[in-house]
Order: structure tokens, then C-alpha cells, then sequence
């Protein structure tokens, strides 16, 4: 194959393929839900797909459907519903989303959702346990929360053969065993260790190459956007973690992001100020959202989104299948803390972030839907700025409610944030 | 080691029920926190804990004053810039009573309970030097493995304030912690119990004061107030008026400021409620003998009450808020929420669906710690109120 030829299959080649993945993930969902069968609802930060992929339940993740609904214009429908029902405009918009969704008897964008035969939860955000404890009522299912103790203090962490992580890593393990004795009775099926270690292997393959992909991207020009390309490699990596189908996807995007690091072929876009996105992307107007720094040659090179919202599986943890239990707990325990800290601590996370990426900006964006990600941003700012000098920009909106997403406001911002940069990197050539 | 000679709160002493009551509120609804003040300069340390429950027993027995972070009615002009919009007060007004030295502390100690609390020992631990811990109670109390995993957070937590107070924490001085606080539980039980069978004896807003000032000042100095006053207020002879019996719920974190609990207390008897409900979390004494850290463990997770921060199977909060309702034998409910409070709020609709299908008459309303204009309010309660006495 000529390099020509190659660089026309390659390049692009995971978000085609990632939304060929996502439409055939929503098919099987709309079966689910038409023909009355099982799902597990589970969320981004802790899926234990691990586990639910040993008992071939098909997830549901009502994080990404609300998300949906944002991104094709319809949330406000979805979340006009929720409210009418009692819900305050002030909580969760993916709540909210999902709520109405459920009023309306499962019926979204892109299929019919199935009910939960059970949902699994972490407690990385409070609001899924609230969440989950509305489908308890409304469907009368089983709800299992596995609790992971997360950093105590900000560089605090603990480590295999301490105490301490001991500690928290049995606590894990005993609700990893207590999450599978709950499978067998709902889903009447015997737990498999060996397929367990097959889904352990896949989920392997997804996580070494999930790291590998983000830190191709530190290539001058980068090779992907972390805002929107990112949230493509998301969907897989969330949706299909623990699938032969989701590790065959990553290894291929690696293939590609390597083919285009060799040869140097960035975005579409020509670079010119590379960005850090830190909080949760502004889904009502996505596209355009994403073109308020893409006209200004601006690059989101890497994003703490990218770390929380895949469950901490950048840190690139291979579980030991010859202990296959302990070595999830283990695993599951040092992602989701890493997903916490990358909401709670990400200073640390933004400091080496800025380095190992060349960054010119750092990009907040706050949202009113989400006080987990949003309520620590101001202050992190305050010491990111203080204590590194990198100019940063800080716009509040939202991810599902359109109703605070002002625009033409954020472009003002936005315009003067880049006109900043620009006289800033003229100074500095002039110095 | 406990160090329990230093007295903070005279005031109440050698006065009448009225005049000892009215001293509590002046001190509780100041945003000075003096008592906290006296401590320290009596060279005592402070351990601040924010909302909902914390094993304060582990800072009182290294003989350090464990301080309930809640928040106050004051404008958080240092903290504001260190938040976002769309967040509870409570928050600012907790890093605001730290940034402007109202309140010095040694160390600082939040939980996980909601997704805007969780942040806050982070962004403390930005801002100070001194230890800013999350301590992590278990979310998933129906595992077998709970017990176990918090009876070693609460030894972390152990080793932690050790250092704070550069003394050992030994089992014994645990121990004699645990019974001051089982003494402190009983009383405010007692307190509770003449809420629900004679409300006319204390008013809602003097309840409020009395379990407030258990989260600033010493245990013991506690106890001696409650016996005190309460064997006081039991020897009143005020007569029962003709008033709804109502349940306030919402207040497990953020408090409503202190007038609309005294505008409550003027229109109906709130005859239980869940303020301040983590100085009540543990609902039965805690075993004093064998190990005492897993005895408090046992107790967080085995004889506790609920709020909407815990997810615990067998307490569904709103049949746990139905027997609060029955168990008082109120007529309704006033069912409250923070501004911004996301699991208050969520929780807010469940009730309401819950009350509708037991016929239970409910009064849904949004507060803020700071607010300070109630007539329209008030207006609303009473016509609630004259609905339910004139049906």
C-alpha cells in the first residue's frame, strides 16, 4: 500500500469506525428494549464492565444518552419532562435527561432504551447513588453501589503494600464478590472465570492502548481534539471496555495515531495555540463550541474529561489475570481514584499535563449541571495561575441546558482570551 | 488523653430558663463562634469537621475541640472568588469563617457527602497548611466488608489527629470519650423525646440552640448544660395552644437561618426535624467495652439514622421520613431544601410522592442560611397551616 493509500484508510479511521461501534451498541439496546431484555445501568467513572461483560449484559450508560439529547437538540424536551414531574432546575441536567427519558417510557433519539434489570454504580459521583435511587423506586431493581475510597489528601495517594491501600482495596474486593453473586441471580447465569479473564484481557488491550493514544497526542502538530475527536474514543472505551470488538477498535486507533505521528499529520485545523480543557464539554452547541477555538487555530490537545469520564482508565493499569478478582479490585480502586483526583486534585494532573504537552492555555469550563466537577475549578485556577503562570480562561455554561448557554457571550470571552495569547506570545518574541 | 478543664460557655449559668435559653441562641446565632475563640486561647487545638456526622469522639479524646463546620449567616467576601456559580451557601460561608480567622483550626476533616462537599477539602488544603482530610464513610453500608474497611479509616483517622495533637490516642482514652458522647446522645434524646410529647415546653428555636452548641463547645460542658436546663424546661408550666404538629426535614447540612426557625416555631410546634441530624446520627449507646473504633464503626452503620446523603437499603428515606412523621404523631411536614442543594433537592420530589400516596400534608420550600426576608414566607405557612386547622 502506497503511503497515500495508507493515509486515506488511516486517518480518520477511529471515528468512523468508533461511530459505526455506537450505532451498532444502540441497536442492541433498542432490541433490548423492544423485546423486554436484560441491561445493566451503569456510568462512566466505574462501569465494572468487567464484571457485567462476564455476564453478557448489555450496558446502558445514561450518562452518554443524556449527553445525546444535548447534542441533538432535543435535551430541553427531555428535560422540560423531569421538571414538570417535580425535578428543580437546579440539579443534574443527565438526571434530568434521563428522568424524562424514563417518563416517556424509554424513548430516545437514537432507539428504544430497555429498563435496567439491575444498575451498578460508584461512588466517584454522589449523584449517581441519587440517580440510581430513582430507577430503586421507579422499577423496584436492584441497586449496587461499589464504594471506592479515593484520596485522602492532595498528594496523599497510597500504594500496593501499604496499609492503608490494603485496607481499601479488600473493602473493594469484598464488593466486587458481593456484585457478582448479585449478577448470577439476576441474570440466572453461573459466573465464568474464564471468560472473566478473557474480559479481563480485552479490557487489558483498551486500557494500554487508551494511554498510548493520549500520550501520541503530545506530537507537535497534535493528532486528534480532545474535545470532540476525544469524546468519540470515549464512547468506545466506555461502552465496549472489556469487548473483543472494543480492544480490536483501540489497537487500531493506535495504529493510526502512530501512522499519523510518523508522518506528522495533525488535525484539520492548523495549529496554533495548543489548549488543556479542563471540566465537561458544552454538548448544546458541541460543534460550535468546539469552532470558538478552532477558528483562532486553537487545539485541545488533552482534557481532565478525558481522564475522569474514562474511569481513570488513561493510567494505563493491567489487571493480573492469574489473580483476576484482586487484581480488579486493585484496578479498580487506583482508575476511579485517578478519576477523582482528576476532578478534586487536578492541579498535579494539569502541572505535568502542561508540561509533557507544550500547552499555551488552560481552558475552564464549569458547568451548572455537575458541582463534582465544577465546584473545586475557581480555586484550582487561582493556584494553577499563581503558582504557574499558564494563562487560563474561565466560562461557566452548561452540558445539557441550553437555557444557561449564552453564546455570543462565551465568544467575547473567548476572542479576548485568544487576543491575549497572541500579544502574549508577541511579547515574548520581541523580548 | 482528654483535656476537659477548660470551661468556654458561662454565660447560661446562674440565670432563669428564659434568660440561660436565651444566652444559647445569642451564642449559636452569632457568627463569631467565641466559644471556639476561648478554646484557643486557652491553648487548646481545634479539629474542624464539616457536615453531616463525624466520630468526634477520636478529637475529643486527644483532648482537641472538635468543631462542627456549618456554615454561618455571614457574606463570604474572602471565599466567594474561590467558587463557581450555582453552588449552596454553606460552602462559602464554611471557607469564609477559615479565610477571615473568625474560626482557627489545626486541622480540617470533610466527607464525601455530595458532589460539592467532596471538593471542599481540596480546595481547603489549597489554601492552608495544616491537614485538610477527607475522611471516606463507607457508601455501600450493606456490604460485609464496611465494618471492617471504616474501622480502619477511623484508625487512619486516629493516626492523623494523633500528629495534629502530638499526643497518643490510646483505646482507653477512646473509650472515655465514647462514654461522655454516649452521656451527650442520651440527653439529646431525652431533648427529642420532650419535642415530641410536650413541644409546648421548649420552643423550636431553643431546641435548635441547645443541640447547635454541642458542635462548639466541649462534650462535657454540653452535658452539664442539657441536664441542667432540661430538667428546667420540664418543670415548665406553659400551657399547650391549639397548633399543627409539624416535622421540618432538609436540614441535614445547610441550616435555615435562625428567624425562620423561630417564624416556624410561632406558627406550629415542630415536634422533630433533622437539624443538625449528624450530633444525632448514632441513635442507641456505643459499646464501651472491646474495641472502640470498630464499636463506633458498628454504630455508624448498624444504630444510625438517615439523610439524603446515605445510601443504605434498609433505610429508604421516605418511609425512614414517614416513620419520623408517624413516630411524632405530626399532622404534616415541612419539606425543605438548601438553594443549590442537588441531593436535597432530589430528595425533596421523592417525599412529596411518598406523602401524596400516605394522604400526609406537606409544605415543599427552598432556604438559604443567609437570607434574611421572610414575610412572604411566613405568609405561606400560616395559610398552610390554617388549611390544615380549618379543614
Amino acid at each position: 500500500m502506497t503511503t497515500r493509500e495508507s493515509t486515506q484508510e488511516l486517518v480518520g479511521r477511529g471515528n468512523r469506525e468508533g461511530a459505526a461501534l455506537f450505532r451498532d451498541w444502540f441497536a442492541e439496546l433498542d432490541e433490548a428494549g423492544r423485546n423486554g431484555g436484560q441491561s445493566a445501568y451503569v456510568f462512566v467513572m466505574g462501569s465494572i464492565n468487567e464484571v457485567l461483560k462476564t455476564f453478557d449484559l448489555p450496558v446502558v450508560f445514561p450518562e452518554i444518552n443524556s449527553l445525546q439529547t444535548a447534542v441533538r437538540r432535543v435535551a430541553h424536551e427531555y428535560l422540560e419532562t423531569a421538571e414538570d414531574h417535580g425535578y428543580s432546575p437546579d440539579i443534574c441536567g443527565y438526571v434530568k435527561a434521563d428522568i424524562g427519558m424514563q417518563l416517556r417510557g424509554g424513548q430516545h433519539p437514537m432507539g428504544q432504551m430497555p429498563t435496567p434489570s439491575m444498575s451498578v454504580l460508584t461512588n466517584a459521583c454522589n449523584t449517581y447513588i441519587k440517580w440510581a435511587e430513582i430507577w430503586e423506586r421507579m422499577y423496584d431493581t436492584p441497586t449496587f453501589t461499589i464504594d471506592i475510597p479515593g484520596t485522602r489528601q492532595a498528594g496523599g495517594q497510597t500504594w500496593r503494600g501499604d496499609a492503608d491501600f490494603e485496607a481499601d482495596r479488600r473493602y473493594v474486593e469484598v464488593q466486587l464478590s458481593e456484585l457478582i453473586t448479585l449478577c448470577e441471580e439476576v441474570t440466572g447465569k453461573n459466573f465464568d472465570i474464564d471468560k472473566f479473564r478473557q474480559v479481563l484481557g480485552y479490557a487489558n488491550t483498551m486500557s494500554r492502548s487508551w494511554k498510548r493514544i493520549l500520550d501520541l497526542n503530545r506530537s507537535k502538530p497534535s493528532l486528534f481534539n480532545a474535545l470532540t475527536d476525544g469524546t468519540i474514543f470515549l464512547g468506545v472505551a466506555n461502552g465496549f471496555r472489556g469487548t473483543e470488538a472494543g480492544a480490536r477498535y483501540f489497537e487500531r486507533l493506535v495504529e493510526e495515531m502512530e501512522y499519523r505521528a510518523a508522518h506528522g499529520i495533525g488535525q484539520a485545523i492548523e495549529e496554533q495555540y495548543r489548549l488543556l480543557f479542563v471540566g465537561v464539554p458544552c454538548y448544546p452547541i458541541f460543534r460550535r463550541f468546539n469552532e470558538l477555538f478552532t477558528d483562532w487555530g486553537g487545539s485541545f490537545v488533552n482534557s481532565t474529561y478525558l481522564w475522569f469520564a474514562s474511569g481513570g482508565t488513561n493510567s494505563g493499569f493491567e489487571y493480573d489475570l492469574t489473580d483476576p478478582l484482586a487484581s480488579l479490585a486493585e484496578g479498580v480502586l487506583i482508575n476511579v481514584r485517578g478519576a477523582m483526583d482528576a476532578m478534586f486534585h487536578q492541579n498535579d494532573v494539569l502541572e505535568h499535563m502542561a508540561k509533557d504537552f507544550d500547552v499555551d492555555g488552560v481552558i475552564y469550563h464549569p458547568i451548572k449541571s455537575c458541582r463534582t466537577v465544577s465546584t473545586g475549578l475557581a480555586d484550582g485556577r487561582r493556584h494553577l495561575t499563581e503558582e504557574l503562570g499558564i494563562p487560563s480562561l474561565f466560562i461557566e455554561s452548561d452540558m445539557m441546558d441550553r437555557r444557561v448557554v449564552s453564546e455570543a457571550q462565551m465568544k467575547n470571552r473567548i476572542d479576548a482570551f485568544f487576543e491575549g495569547l497572541a500579544s502574549r506570545r508577541r511579547q515574548l518574541a520581541d523580548a | 488523653m482528654t483535656l476537659t478543664a477548660t470551661r468556654v460557655f458561662d454565660e447560661w449559668r446562674d440565670k432563669s430558663l428564659d434568660d440561660a435559653l436565651f444566652e444559647c441562641r445569642e451564642m449559636v446565632e452569632s457568627a463569631e463562634f467565641e466559644t471556639v475563640r476561648r478554646w484557643r486561647d486557652a491553648g487548646g487545638k481545634v479539629a474542624g469537621h464539616f457536615q453531616v456526622y463525624f466520630p468526634e469522639e477520636i478529637i475529643h479524646a486527644a483532648g482537641m475541640l472538635p468543631f462542627k463546620v456549618r456554615g454561618a449567616a455571614l457574606e463570604p467576601n474572602h471565599a466567594d472568588s474561590h467558587f463557581g456559580s450555582y453552588l449552596c451557601s454553606i460552602l462559602k460561608s464554611s471557607l469564609e469563617l477559615a479565610m477571615s480567622d473568625l474560626v482557627e483550626l489545626d486541622m480540617f476533616v470533610s466527607h464525601p457527602i455530595c458532589d460539592a462537599a467532596r471538593n471542599l477539602a481540596a480546595i481547603w488544603g489549597r489554601n492552608f497548611d495544616y491537614p485538610c482530610q477527607i475522611l471516606y464513610l463507607p457508601q455501600n453500608p450493606n456490604s460485609a466488608g464496611s465494618v471492617e474497611y471504616l474501622r480502619h479509616e477511623y484508625d487512619r483517622m486516629r493516626r492523623v489527629t494523633q500528629e495534629v495533637a502530638d499526643c497518643e490516642i490510646t483505646d482507653d482514652d477512646l473509650r472515655a470519650s465514647i462514654a461522655v458522647f454516649n452521656e451527650n446522645r442520651r440527653l439529646l434524646r431525652e431533648l427529642y423525646d420532650v419535642k415530641r410529647s410536650t413541644p409546648w415546653l421548649v420552643g423550636a428555636v431553643d431546641a435548635y440552640a441547645l443541640v447547635a452548641l454541642a458542635g462548639m463547645i466541649p462534650r462535657e460542658e454540653h452535658n452539664e448544660m442539657l441536664a441542667t436546663l432540661l430538667a428546667e424546661i420540664r418543670e415548665r408550666t406553659t400551657k399547650q395552644e391549639d397548633r399543627i404538629r409539624v416535622v421540618f426535614e432538609g436540614a441535614f447540612c445547610e441550616q435555615p437561618p435562625f428567624d425562620l426557625i423561630r417564624m416556624l416555631g410561632r406558627t406550629c410546634y415542630v415536634v422533630d426535624d433533622d437539624f443538625h441530624i449528624g450530633m444525632r446520627w448514632i441513635t442507641e449507646d456505643v459499646a464501651v467495652e472491646g474495641d472502640p473504633l470498630e464499636n463506633l464503626a458498628e454504630a455508624y452503620t448498624e444504630h444510625s439514622s438517615y439523610s439524603p446523603v446515605q445510601h443504605d437499603l434498609r433505610k429508604p428515606k421516605e418511609k425512614m421520613l414517614i416513620s419520623r412523621i408517624r413516630d411524632a404523631a405530626a399532622d404534616a411536614a415541612i419539606l425543605a431544601a438548601a438553594k443549590m442543594c442537588e441531593p436535597g433537592l432530589e430528595e425533596q420530589v421523592t417525599y412529596t410522592h411518598a406523602l401524596d400516596a400516605e394522604g400526609i400534608a406537606y409544605f415543599v420550600s427552598e432556604f438559604e442560611e443567609n437570607m434574611s426576608s421572610f414575610d412572604q414566607l411566613e405568609m405561606q405557612v400560616e395559610t398552610f397551616v390554617e388549611n390544615l386547622l380549618f379543614a
